[in-house]
This record gives structure tokens, C-alpha cells and sequence, in this order.
């Protein structure tokens, strides 16, 4: 039957693209700006070519990440908003960690956990970025006072722990919900997954489909 | 060379940053403490003390802009590890005019707020004599000795990147020489030994201050840092921050100790968690799979049928 299992596209090929870089850039990070947060994490600096290419590295790949969320942001924020089944969605969580979808209602292309993790980087990023660049001594030292570095600096440290967590999150429920990966790495999902997982917006998907408009990313 | 200082050349590591081991919080008094003392009523302000640490240094201060002060440079730099500022005061209780000028520069605290925020290890180390010191060869630059500093004191240089500060010419100290800028001055404002000898020899002045009228006169030497290896003799220890700004209870900053005590902790703890949590949530429930009534429906809807 693997042949004939019918999907449904999810992510055109530029969004995939502006996903994965977002991902690496966000990955890099984590792993530049850990190796300076802990001394027992001090040997990921090896990873950049030593402790002052890792401090030099770090902030510019901060850079290419906010352009390129930016990007998701514009693709994906409409998509994200608020709608009438997020409420049931997080009441219902337990149901969903049981692996009980089911029991809730038909969720459209994004739940209201996705848009937790949307929103919540969103956030995150704006305020890593912020705090990143009055850190930034190499170019901007002399537009802060001290004290306001201070407070940079652990705002910096705790909203990068803070987007860690999310990472963690976005990504154990890529891996725990099989059938997930295919939608970042071919752009399609099986109708299935869609069916088990959004279905509303699977209905969406095939009206539009059948009107003759285009899917959207 | 013969020991001028009647200091013990020790120079024996007692703490080194983002390092374990070693000691936590203050240095310990010991019998090896050293200390430098200032004693700004003497300084006649000639700077001679700023140009024999560049000179011994070997350090250069490139020229810069006259803005109508004495102070010049206008800041420390990476070549200014010393500094001469300058204040005029009207004194309100004599209405005198006092020129209280103070030579700026690395406090060497026991408790050194530089070393608690380095993320490098071993790029900043402290000697059980008291003396602070920062390791080129093993400095990134990052800066975050400036915001541990309760004195404002690191520069990073842009020629190589990486962070300088007064050393108290360990190098010097090592060899049973004084600093450079101690045996420079020629009003002997600076003088150089056991901090006990720099403590006893303060008490001297303070009295003698005291008999002229400088009833608040007093050593500087602030418990918040647990002590310092470099300290002043004020007329007006009551008022430290006449003093061009000298901190008047200087001590590590409360956000820079939850910076790097518990949000390290907490922040690698919670993440620790969140791992667990994953792993315990798969092993428990199993991967959540897509089922062939999933299939069969999902093809029933995408083909119009339901
Ligand atoms: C978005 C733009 C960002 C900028 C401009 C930026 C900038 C900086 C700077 C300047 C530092 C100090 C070390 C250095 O000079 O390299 C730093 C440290 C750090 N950054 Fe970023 N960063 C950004 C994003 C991120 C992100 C997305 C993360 C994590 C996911 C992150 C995690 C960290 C961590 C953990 C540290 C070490 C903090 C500590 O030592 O306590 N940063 N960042
Ligand atoms: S600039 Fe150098 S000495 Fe200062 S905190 Fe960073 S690594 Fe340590």
C-alpha cells in the first residue's frame, strides 16, 4: 500500500529551506553561547575553533537567525493565530500525551502546543536579540552603561535556557509523533498523520484542492 | 637582586576562573597578604606612577585630546592600566578648594568579581598573596570581567582582543621587587609590602591626618570585596565617592551572582529535566504512530468521499 498512500503537502521547498536554517543557526547558538554559560560545557568551544572564535562567532550567527526567523515569522504567523479549538487543545493536553487525539476536537494546520512553541520563540528571540546586542562589546560597548550590561547579560542567559526548553520541546514532539520529519524534510505529511494530527486542516487542505487554489506553505 | 619589599616572592595559585578547586569566596588573610598603599593626601598628581607603568609595561598611549582636564587620558585603557583622576571640591564645612586626586586602577580584591563572571578557565587567576591577574594566552574577549567588576576597571584591547588590568607587576612581585609605579613616585604616596606593614604604616598617617584637621580621615579598604590588596589613605574616607566615583561599599553586584550562581545551576538543572521528561514520556507511551484506519480515513477525505 506505500506506494498508493496519498499525502498532502505541508511545507514548500523555500519554507523548508528558511526552517532548516533557522534550525542550524538556532542550534550553533545553543551550542556557542553554552560552551561560555558553564565551565563544564567550556569544551564545546572546540566546535568553533577555540574560546575566542566562539565568543567572535557567536553573535553573528545570532544575526543570520533573526533574519531568518524573521522570515518564518512572516510565513507562518497568520497561521498561528489565535482560533475556537486552542482552548479545548490545552485542556485536553493529558488526552494528547496519552496519544489521544481523538478526544478533541478537529485541530487546523497548527495546535494551540505548535503555536506555543511559535510564539514563545517569537518571544524569545526578540529578547535574546535585544539583550544580545548590548553584550556585543566588541561593536556596541560603548552605548550601555554597565549596569545595564549586568542586566543584559543574565536576561541573555535566561532567555537562552528559556528557548532551549522550547527547542527541546519542538523537537521531542517532532520525534514522539511519527510521521512529523517528513512534513521539514519532503514537504509532504501522509493524509493519515493529517488526519490523525490536523484535521481540520486537512480539510481545508483538499477544499481549497478542489476549488482550485493553490495549498498554502 | 636584593628583596626590597620584605614581602615573601610566594606566588603560589589559590584560584583560577571557571575553574574547580580552589578557594570560594574571600581570600583568606594570611601572613603572605600583600598590599599597595595609596596614600592620596601625598599625591601631588605629577603622574610620574602612570609613566613608569607604561614604561615597564612596555605600553604605549597613543595621543590623545586635551577636553579642559587634567585627567588624560580621560579613561583607563588597555595601555592606561594607572590612571590619575582628578577632582576639584569645595569643601562646605572649611570652604576650602581640595584637589583630591586619585590614582585609578585594579583594586586586586579578595573576593575579585572579574574572576567569578570569566567563563575561560584559567584566564584569570589569583595568587595566595592577594593579587589578581588575567592570562592572556587564555582570555577570549568577552568582556565579562567589565561586568564583574565592581570598580569598573578591565579594557579590552583591540589589538589582540583580550582584557587588561593593573597586574600589581606580579612579575615584579615575584622577584621581590615592588610595582613599578611605587618606586617611581616621589612623594612616596605609594609604598608596597605585607598588607599588615601597609596596614600599620596607614594607621601613621591617619593619625597624623587627624592632628591636621581631617577628622574623617581614614584607610580604604571596603569589606564588601572582603578587602582589598590596593587601598587609599582618604582625608574624607567618609565620602569615598569625592574620589572621582571611588564606590562607597563596593561589592559584587547582586545580578552578577545570580548570573553565575543559581541560574547556572537552575538553568542546566531544568534542562536536564526537560530531556528526562522526554525520555521517560517515550519509554512509557511508546512512539505515537500514524494507524491504517488512520490512513484509510485520511484517503477517504482526500479523495471527497468523506
Ligand atoms: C539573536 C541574536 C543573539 C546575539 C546578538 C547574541 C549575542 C551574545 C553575546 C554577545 C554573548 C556574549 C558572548 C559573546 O560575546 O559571544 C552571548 C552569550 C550567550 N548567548 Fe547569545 N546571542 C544571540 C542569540 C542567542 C540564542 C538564540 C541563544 C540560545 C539558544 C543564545 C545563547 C547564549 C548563551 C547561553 C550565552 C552565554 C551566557 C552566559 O555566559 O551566561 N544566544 N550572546
Ligand atoms: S575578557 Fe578574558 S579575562 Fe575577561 S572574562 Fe572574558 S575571558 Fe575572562
Amino acid at each position: 500500500m506505500s506506494g498508493t498512500t496519498p499525502t498532502v503537502r505541508r511545507y514548500t521547498p523555500a519554507a523548508r529551506a528558511n526552517h532548516w536554517l533557522t534550525a542550524i543557526s538556532l542550534v550553533l547558538l545553543a551550542l556557542s553561547g553554552l560552551s561560555l554559560f558553564h565551565p563544564s560545557l567550556f569544551f564545546l568551544t572546540g566546535l568553533f575553533g577555540g574560546g575566542a572564535w566562539t565568543r567572535a562567532i557567536h553573535p553573528w550567527i545570532g544575526v543570520v537567525l533573526v533574519f531568518s526567523f524573521a522570515g518564518l515569522f512572516v510565513r507562518f504567523f497568520r497561521l498561528n493565530l489565535p482560533a475556537n479549538e486552542d482552548a479545548a487543545w490545552i485542556k485536553g493536553l493529558p488526552e494528547v500525551l496519552k496519544g489521544h487525539e481523538e478526544n478533541l476536537p478537529e485541530q487546523g494546520k497548527y495546535n494551540a502546543g505548535q503555536k506555543g512553541v511559535f510564539w514563545g520563540m517569537t518571544i524569545l528571540i526578540l529578547v535574546l536579540v535585544s539583550s544580545g546586542l548590548v553584550i556585543w562589546d566588541q561593536y556596541f560597548s560603548q552605548y550601555t552603561s554597565i549596569g545595564q550590561k549586568r542586566v543584559a547579560m543574565l536576561t541573555h542567559s535566561i532567555a537562552a535556557i528559556c528557548a532551549m526548553l522550547i527547542w527541546i520541546v519542538h523537537v521531542y514532539a517532532a520525534i514522539w509523533v511519527r510521521g512529523t520529519f517528513s512534513g521539514m524534510t519532503r514537504g509532504s505529511v501522509t493524509a493519515g498523520w493529517a488526519w490523525r494530527h490536523h484535521r481540520k486542516w486537512l480539510r481545508e487542505e483538499v477544499q481549497k484542492e478542489q476549488g482550485g487554489a493553490t495549498p498554502g506553505e | 637582586m636584593a628583596n626590597t619589599t620584605g614581602v615573601a616572592p610566594t606566588m603560589e595559585l589559590v584560584r583560577q576562573s571557571a575553574t574547580k578547586g580552589g578557594i570560594s569566596g574571600p581570600l583568606p588573610p594570611s601572613a603572605n597578604d600583600v598590599a599597595k598603599l595609596i596614600d592620596v593626601s601625598k599625591c601631588i598628581g605629577c603622574k610620574a606612577c602612570q609613566s613608569a607603568c607604561l614604561e615597564w609595561n612596555d605600553l604605549v598611549e597613543p595621543v590623545g585630546f586635551n577636553t579642559g582636564v587634567y585627567d588624560n587620558p580621560h579613561d583607563l585603557t588597555e595601555n592606561t592600566l594607572t590612571l590619575m583622576r582628578f577632582t576639584e571640591w569645595d569643601n562646605p564645612a572649611t570652604g576650602d578648594l581640595e584637589w583630591l586626586i586619585r590614582k585609578d586602577g585594579c583594586m586586586h580584591c579578595a573576593d575579585p568579581g572579574c574572576l567569578k563572571a570569566c567563563p575561560a578557565p584559567g584566564a584569570i587567576v589569583q595568587y595566595q598573596n592577594g593579587i589578581v591577574d588575567f592570562v592572556h594566552e587564555k582570555c577570549i574577549g568577552c568582556g565579562y570581567c567589565i561586568k564583574g567588576c565592581p570598580f569598573n576597571i578591565p579594557r579590552i584591547s583591540k589589538a589582540d582582543s583580550t582584557a587588561y588590568k593593573c597586574t600589581l607587576c606580579s612579575d615584579r612581585v615575584s622577584v621581590g621587587q615592588g610595582p613599578a609605579c611605587a618606586k617611581a613616585c616621589p612623594t612616596k604616596a605609594i609604598s608596597f609590602g605585607t598588607k599588615a606593614d601597609m596596614k600599620t604604616l596607614a594607621e601613621s598617617r591617619i593619625k597624623d591626618l587627624k592632628s591636621r584637621g581631617f577628622a574623617e580621615a581614614g584607610l580604604y579598604d571596603p569589606p564588601g570585596v572582603g578587602g582589598t590588596h590596593v587601598m587609599y589613605v582618604l582625608h574624607h574616607n567618609d565620602q569615598p565617592q569625592l574620589y572621582a566615583g571611588l564606590p562607597n561599599n563596593p561589592k559584587i553586584s547582586a545580578i552578577v551572582e545570580a548570573w553565575k550562581g543559581v541560574t547556572k545551576y537552575a538553568g542546566l538543572g531544568v534542562l536536564g529535566l526537560a530531556a528526562l521528561a522526554g525520555f521517560v514520556h517515550h519509554t512509557v507511551m511508546g512512539a505515537d504512530r500514524v494507524t491504517r484506519t488512520d490512513e484509510e480515513n485520511g484517503k477517504r477525505v482526500k479523495d471527497g468521499v468523506a
